[in-house]
Parts: C-alpha cells; structure tokens; sequence
C-alpha cells in the first residue's frame, strides 16, 4: 500500500461531477477522492467517460456541474493553475518527434517555467537515472517505443508536479519495458507525487493503489483490487471487470 | 493435418532496420496460432508477407501450398485480412461496408450470412450508423464480419484487440473459437499474453526474431527454474528490497505479488531472513508454475543477453 | 518569458529539420519573383500581324516596313481580301490585321487623310488593346514624319480600330474561358487524388489491396464518378457563362462538350499519377492545388501571353496542358473554329492523358511498397 504518510492530503476531490454533451451525458454524477502519492487507476471500457473525465481534471475541460477540485484548484476558475501543477502523458504523443531527447527535455522544462539551471539539473539526473546518456543527442523519432514511453514520463514529472496524469501509458510496449515503466511510478509516488492512470492491461490494475471502473458514464466499483476482489469473488481484477463493466453499446 | 502456412527462413529489412530475421513456421488447417510481442516485434511485417502485401527480402512463404510471391492473385481471393486499424469505410454505414466488401469479393451478404451470424448479430441493429460512430468494439466485430463475408480459408487478424476494452476482447475471442468449427485456420497477433493462452500454438517474437514457438503449455513448461511468488503490503519495497538480495536472480511486478527466481532454486529462511531485517512484514512465499509472460521475460532477458 | 522563449526555440528547430517548409520560405518566393518578374508583362514582343495592302504603293510599304521593323510585331501574312481576315485569326497566330484602303497613298498627298483599318483578335483583349495601341503610336509617328517637310502640311493618316469576335471588348471574353480551364483542372485532379491517398491513409487501401480488384479496376472506379459528375458541372458552367456573362459559343457546342470531357479526363487522370506519388492527403492537396495553381494562372497564356515571356517560359508551358485546351476553348467559343484548327491541342491532350493513365496504371503498386 502506499506506505507514507500523506494519505490525508486530497489531491483530487470530485463531488456530483456531471458532465454533459448535448443531452449526451458523458459522466453522470461521479464521486471520488484522491490521495497525495496514491497509484490511482482509472479503469473502463472505452466510452464509458474516463477520457472526458480525466480531460476535466486535467483543466483541459469544464464541468457541467458539481465540484471539482484539483491539487487545491476550482476546475470552473482556476483550470489554468490546474495546468500548472500537473503533469500529462498520454497514448498518442508526448514527445517532438523531430527533435532530440535533450532538446524535448529542455523545452518542457522551459514550458513548465522552470529556471535554467535546475532545467539543467534534471536533464543530468534524468539520463543517468534512465541509462540515457548515449541518447542525450537522439532524435526521438530513432528511439525504440519503450525508451520513449519512459522518456515522456520522465519528462512529465519533471517540473514535480502534485499529480501526473497517465493516459495509457503501456500501450503495445514489450513486458520488461512495462515493468520497468511501474517501477517508475512506484518511485514517483514513493515520492509523493500522486499517479491518475488509465490502463487497459488488467495486470496493471493490480499495481494500483486504488483502482475505479466506469460504465457508462458512472463509477460502479471504487476501491482497492484486493478488496474488489473479494467482493466480487473474483482472482484477478479481469474477473472483476467482466462482471461489472458492460461495453458501450455501439 | 495439413500444413496451411509455411515460412521458410524470411527476412526483411527496411533501410538498416531489420524487421524479420530468419523467420520458420508452420500453421495447420483450423488452428488458431498467436503471434505474441511487443509493438516493433515484426508482427504487422510478417502479415504483410503472408497477405501478399509485402515481398520478403530472403526466404519464402507458402499460403495453402503456393508461393505468396508468385500466387498472389489466387491467394487473395481466399484471405480474410483484418489489419491494425481495422479499416473500415468511416462515413458508410455498417450494412454499407459489409456489403461493399461482399461484392468486391464476388459474394452477398446472404450467402455467408450463417457465418458472421452470432458476430454480426451484436451490431446488427446498429447497421444503418455510420461505421465512424462505432464504439471500439463494435468496429471491431464490423471488421471481423468484412474480413469473413467471402468465407475466406485462411483469417489474417493483426492485433484486433489492441485498445479495445477487457470485456470486448474476451467476447472477441469466444467469438474466435467458434470460428474454428467452419475449418477456417486464424492467424492473430497480440500485445496481450494472456490471449496467448486462447490459441493453438504460439509463436513468441521480439525484434524480429522468434523466441519460442509451441503449444502456450509447452512454451510455459519451458521456463528453466522455479518460480516463486511473493506478496507483501508495500509492493515498491518489497521489489527493491528483493532485487538486494544477493540470490535473486530476477524480481518481476507481477499484479498483486512479485514473481522470483532464485540462484539453486531454493528458498530456504535465509529469504524470509533477509526480508524481515529490511523491514518487510509478513511477507507471504509460494512456488508457483510459471505461465507464458514469465517465460517470455525469461526468453527476452536471455535474448537481451546475447 | 522563458516559457515563450523555449516555445520560439522549438519553433526554430521544427523549421530548420523539415526540408518542406524550408522550400516554402525561401524557394517559393524566389520562385515567384522569378515568374512574376519574366511572365508578366504588359508589353508585346513578335505579336503576330497580318497585312491587307488593297493599295500596294510606295506610302503602304514605307508604313508596313516602319511597322515590322519596330520589334514588337512580325510579319506573318500578305492578305488578298477581307474574307482571309477571319481565316487567319482562327489560326491563332495573327493578333491584328491591317487593311490600307485602295489607293492610299494617291489619297493622303490629295485629300490629306486616309484610313487604315485596324482589326485587332477580339478574343484575348489584353493583347488586342495593346497592339492597337502601340499600332496607333507608330503610325502617329510616321504621320509627324510626313508633316515635317511642309510646315503646314496636315496629313492625317486615320486609324479606324475595330475588335474582331469582341466588338465591345469584354474582358470577360479572355478571364470566363481562362477560368473555367483553371477550374477544371484543378477540382478534377484535386477530387481523384484526395480520394486515393484518403484511403491510404485511413488503412482501407490495404483491404482493397487483398482483395481481388484489380489495380485498373480501383482507378477506374475511382474516375468513373468524377468523371459523370464534372460533366454536369461543366454543362452548368457553360450556361452561367452564357446567361451571366453574355458569353456565347460561336462554334459547334458539341464539339466544346467533347474537347471539354477530354480535359476533364486528362485532368483526373493527372490527379491519379500525383496520388501516386503522395503519402498522404496533405501532400496531395499541396501538390494538385497549389502546385497546380501558379503555373496554370500565370504560365498557360490564361492572363498574360506566352508570346511576350522569355522562350524558356515557353519550353515549360509546353508541358502544361491548360495551354492547350484555353487555346482550343476560346477557339471555339469565341472564334467559333471547329476541329480542323484545334487538331493539334486535342491531340496533345490526348496523348497527355494516355501517358498519365499508363503511368499511373504501371506506378499503381500491388503491393505496400
């Protein structure tokens, strides 16, 4: 479990949270707390709501009603400050393609208003930290995907956010790289930066501290995998889902 | 059985990247045979060559006994492809696709009805949508339907699961396994391990070269040591903790538990020892038998190794 | 500050590693520098223009000579009579024809004045202003030659103009036709090559690729309904052209739908070998749209005559087929020829069209790569 002590400190707070599309309702009255340096994974099938979700927390969106807020900011009023406090991978691009891992790093660290010299600091610390140096001057469309992926995360995090946001970070990554990719987060949130992920790998699941399952559009399960587990009588958080998570229908 | 696909020492190169690399196997009428790997493995290459879509660069491939380089044309009247992106038309509708691809086959859609019945049965009352407003799911079974409306010998699926909910895929594959009744051989590839468990006979690839290739019970029985599992209320710790330990040959996350391998196998105290001292509260060890990711990890350190 | 600083920075390097946007900065202006400064011009160089000497004496040679001699004509016929007029305007490389009336020269040293007729190719009035003009100034010239001897001497040599095919001189004779080229071309190529590599893009190419369409088979079925559908638009264009403009078809309508479904074939056909060659539909937007554009405007003697441009900008119109079929469009609507004189821009579109149909037949690959 997380073995630290900031369990007291709400980093997310979600309280009735609807959010609507035309008379589509995306996220119908959710409810959740998240903790500083939790592994929180948000599960669901796809179009059950969890990108319009996470795009709310992230400020990227607003709410159509009921509260939100996020490392201590309104989502209505303060998205920007949202923004600023956390960091974002998801699936589809993170990094330049076109430029080298030095540069992107440099850049994000810039984006995230960090000062030269601790930029500087972290590039260091990063390429040793993930045995990078020889790429320092590659450009990221000659990486394997799974150095990109840990290269994103890194990045990232790299200005300390209260929460990062991981938008199936694993997809079509080989087994050692994923591992080494929770290994990652366990540090990170070790560290007490708390962890949102979304994941379609049910074994990940298991990594979570906490994990969520939506299904059209509401939370039906919240909870730690070991006690869902048990309350549905399932092995695996697999099970568990099958059980309760219905597809959206077309 | 007959062998329905035959690969020969293929090899295919794009510029200094070498995507398959020496690449032999066999697949037999009706199985249901997985290529399981990483993105980047040569999955996507390898059903190109098989297709008839790409030329390997070495070696030759023999679909239903003739050679996919010279026998395209006939091949390709007896191939269902379903490729990555499911490719289907996004602004027709799911009648108009399924029957645009019936009639590019020479066929209708009442012919083979019998065939998609129970796949396109799900989507059916969805035809008249556009096939761009589909859920996940439901264009993967729109796709699966286009790829067999022509009743097709052999089914070339490339990762049909890939992104698509846990609840989905399982359907899918039930959906897979009746399929094996019309003696329709099913080639798939996947990212997911534990589908490997679904098929036939599995091929295990990573960068362009085959790691294993059997039964997914034989690949499992082929893991080298014995396998322990161990639990533990701090997971992080409990894996940084184990991997100090001076037996541990490999610590691997594994859902719930951490999966070892220990240097002579043998878990005698010194383990629970070393753990208690760390801090480690009741930690909980079993042997386990190893499954198909295990040996696979296995496989890829050794590959990794030289 | 910083963080806009580092934004710019990252700009800078996505310019700099991409060869494409690096030819849209720096060669594309230049490009157009390039062209613009040669192809646009508004003067005439070796306009073509004919004579109707009706007089033949010694004041009709002297003028002729001052005439050709100036540079900015060529000689290229001696007419017998007005009938020839119309004759060699439909040939298209005369632009003016000047008559001396009977007895010239008698006329102007006793009566003082005489005309000369000025009958200039209506069709494309740009050119025809100008050559009328420049016509008029050097006859003005010769006219204060003829003073100069005899202080009060008033010769007046008198220039009657008058527009053949184009009496009023619309402008429109010159911009409808010339667009309705551009238009044509650019739609059709645009449509068919967006249509192939859409495909490529969205996967389905490879599904079709599997199954057993024929390579043939796909590109003519991607044609076949462009190919229905532009000639109605092409049928509509013509009648706006008519009802809105005034513009008439002098010549055979049957033949301009023929010429024109000719074009418009040609045209698709050119969209199919671009999509051959794009990856991606970006890439062919860029090239049928954009890269079509420019030449088709400024180098296919829709506004500005090749006649005026230095001959390298002829040798690269040659292989821009617009050129032609404004050639055989105006022809026929505005000079009413029939096939006789535009034998040869239909041949020429022909054979383009079968070359870009068997290339891209051949570059049409069955297989990804």
């Amino acid at each position: 479990m997380f073995g630290n002590n900031y369990m007291n400190d709400k980093v997310i707070y979600v309280h009735n949270l609807v959010k609507k599309f035309g008379n589509f309702v995306a996220n119908d009255n959710l409810n959740f707390e998240v903790y500083r340096g939790e592994i929180f994974g948000f599960l669901g099938a796809n179009g059950a709501g969890k990108t319009t979700a996470i795009r709310i927390l992230s400020g990227l969106s607003r709410p159509t009603s009921g509260e939100v807020i996020v490392a201590g900011f309104d989502a209505y009023k303060q998205a920007e400050m949202i923004k600023k406090n956390i960091g974002y991978m998801c699936q589809k691009f993170s990094l330049y393609e076109d430029l080298t891992v030095k540069e992107n790093i440099m850049l994000y660290g810039g984006i995230y208003g960090m000062k030269l010299a601790l930029i500087k600091k972290r590039v260091h610390e990063l390429l040793e930290r993930l045995n990078f140096q020889e790429y320092e001057n590659r450009i990221i469309s000659d990486l394997p995907l799974g150095l990109r992926q840990k290269l994103a995360f890194s990045v990232a995090v790299l200005h300390e956010p209260k929460i990062v946001f991981l938008d199936e970070p694993t997809g079509g990554v080989d087994p050692i790289t994923r591992r080494q990719f929770w290994e990652m987060i366990y540090e990170t949130a070790a560290g007490g930066i708390t962890v949102f992920v979304t994941t379609h790998y049910m074994d990940e699941a298991e990594y979570c501290d906490r994990i969520s399952i939506m299904s059209e559009g509401r939370i039906v399960a919240l909870d730690t995998p070991a006690a869902l587990k048990k309350m549905y009588e399932a092995e695996t958080v697999e099970e568990v889902f099958i059980k309760i998570a219905r597809p959206a229908l077309a | 059985m007959l062998p329905v696909i035959e690969s020969f020492g293929v090899c295919k190169s794009y510029g200094t990247t070498r995507a398959l690399d020496n690449i032999s196997f066999t697949v037999n009428e009706s199985e249901i045979f997985g290529f399981i790997g990483p993105d980047g493995a040569g999955k996507t290459t390898l059903f190109r060559i098989i297709t008839t879509l790409l030329l390997p660069d070495e070696g030759t491939i023999k679909v239903l006994g003739l050679n996919c380089t010279t026998g395209y044309k006939e091949l390709r009247k007896n191939i269902g492809y379903m490729p990555g992106r499911f490719s289907l038309y996004q602004d027709l509708s799911v009648e108009e696709n399924l029957n645009f691809y019936a009639t590019v086959f020479g066929t209708t859609v009442e012919e083979n009805y019998d065939l998609i019945s129970d796949i396109y049965s799900h989507i059916e009352p969805f035809k008249k949508r556009l096939a761009g407003k589909l859920s996940g799911g439901m264009k993967q079974k729109l796709a699966l339907s286009c790829a067999l409306i022509h009743k097709p010998k052999i089914l070339v699926l490339d990762e049909p699961t890939t992104g698509v909910d846990a609840v989905s895929r399982a359907e899918f594959w039930q959906m897979l396994e009746k399929l094996k009744s019309h003696n329709i051989t099913i080639i798939v590839s996947t990212p997911y391990m534990d589908e490997a468990m679904r098929c036939d006979k599995v091929a295990l690839i990573q960068n362009g070269r085959i790691l294993a290739i059997n039964t997914p019970d034989k690949i499992r029985e082929g893991f080298t040591r014995k396998l322990f599992t161990v639990k533990a209320m701090d997971k992080f710790k409990l894996i940084t903790t184990l991997r100090k330990y001076p037996e541990t040959i490999t610590a691997w996350p594994f859902g719930d538990s951490v999966h070892l391998t220990l240097n002579g196998d043998n878990t005698d105290d010194s383990l629970l020892i070393f753990l208690r001292n760390e801090g480690i509260t009741d930690p909980v060890i079993e042997e386990i038998a190893a499954g198909i990711e295990d040996r696979f990890l296995e496989l890829m350190e050794k590959g990794s190794k030289g | 500050m910083k963080r806009f600083l580092g934004f710019v920075k990252k700009e800078f390097l996505h310019i700099f590693r991409d060869y494409r946007t690096l030819i849209i900065l720096f060669g594309i202006p230049v490009a157009q520098i390039l062209i613009f400064g040669f192809a646009v011009s508004t003067d005439i160089k070796n306009a073509g223009v004919a004579f109707l000497d009706l007089s033949k004496d010694e004041i009709t040679q002297k003028l002729t000579d001052k005439i050709i001699s100036s540079g900015f004509f060529k000689k290229t016929d001696n007419l017998l009579n007005y009938s020839d007029i119309d004759l060699i305007f439909k040939t298209g490389k005369t632009k003016a024809v000047i008559v001396f009336e009977e007895n010239f020269g008698s006329k102007l040293i006793k009566d003082g004045k005489a005309s000369i007729n000025i009958i200039a190719d209506g069709s494309d009035p740009n050119v025809a202003t100008l050559v009328t003009n420049y016509t008029i100034a050097i006859i003005s010239d010769y006219n204060r030659e003829l003073n100069k001897p005899a202080v009060n001497s008033s010769i007046m040599i008198q220039p009657e103009v008058k527009m053949f095919y184009n009496p009023e001189l619309k402008s429109h004779f010159m911009f409808v036709p010339g667009v309705i080229t551009l238009i044509l071309i650019l739609i059709c190529a645009l449509m068919t090559s967006v249509t192939i590599t859409r495909e490529k893009e969205f996967g389905t190419m490879e599904v079709l690729l599997v199954s057993p369409l024929k390579p043939v088979q796909i590109i003519l079925g991607k044609v076949t309904p462009y190919f229905l559908l532009s000639f109605i638009n092409v049928i509509l264009i013509l009648i706006m052209s008519w009802l809105v403009f005034g513009l008439p078809v002098k010549g055979s309508v049957t033949l301009l739908l023929l010429e024109s479904m000719l074009y418009i074939l040609m045209s698709l056909s050119l969209g199919i070998l671009i999509s051959t060659v794009s990856k991606t539909m970006q890439q062919a937007i860029f090239i049928s749209f954009i890269g079509l554009m420019l030449p088709t405007i400024l180098l296919s003697g829709f506004i500005f005559p090749i006649e005026n441009m230095p001959k390298i900008y002829d040798y690269v119109s040659a292989v821009l087929p617009p050129r032609y079929f404004i050639i055989i469009i105006k022809s026929i609507m505005i000079k009413g020829t029939g096939i006789l004189f535009v034998w040869k821009e239909t041949l020429i579109l022909l054979l383009m069209t079968i070359l870009f149909i068997g290339i891209s037949v051949r570059k049409f690959k069955v297989r990804l790569e």
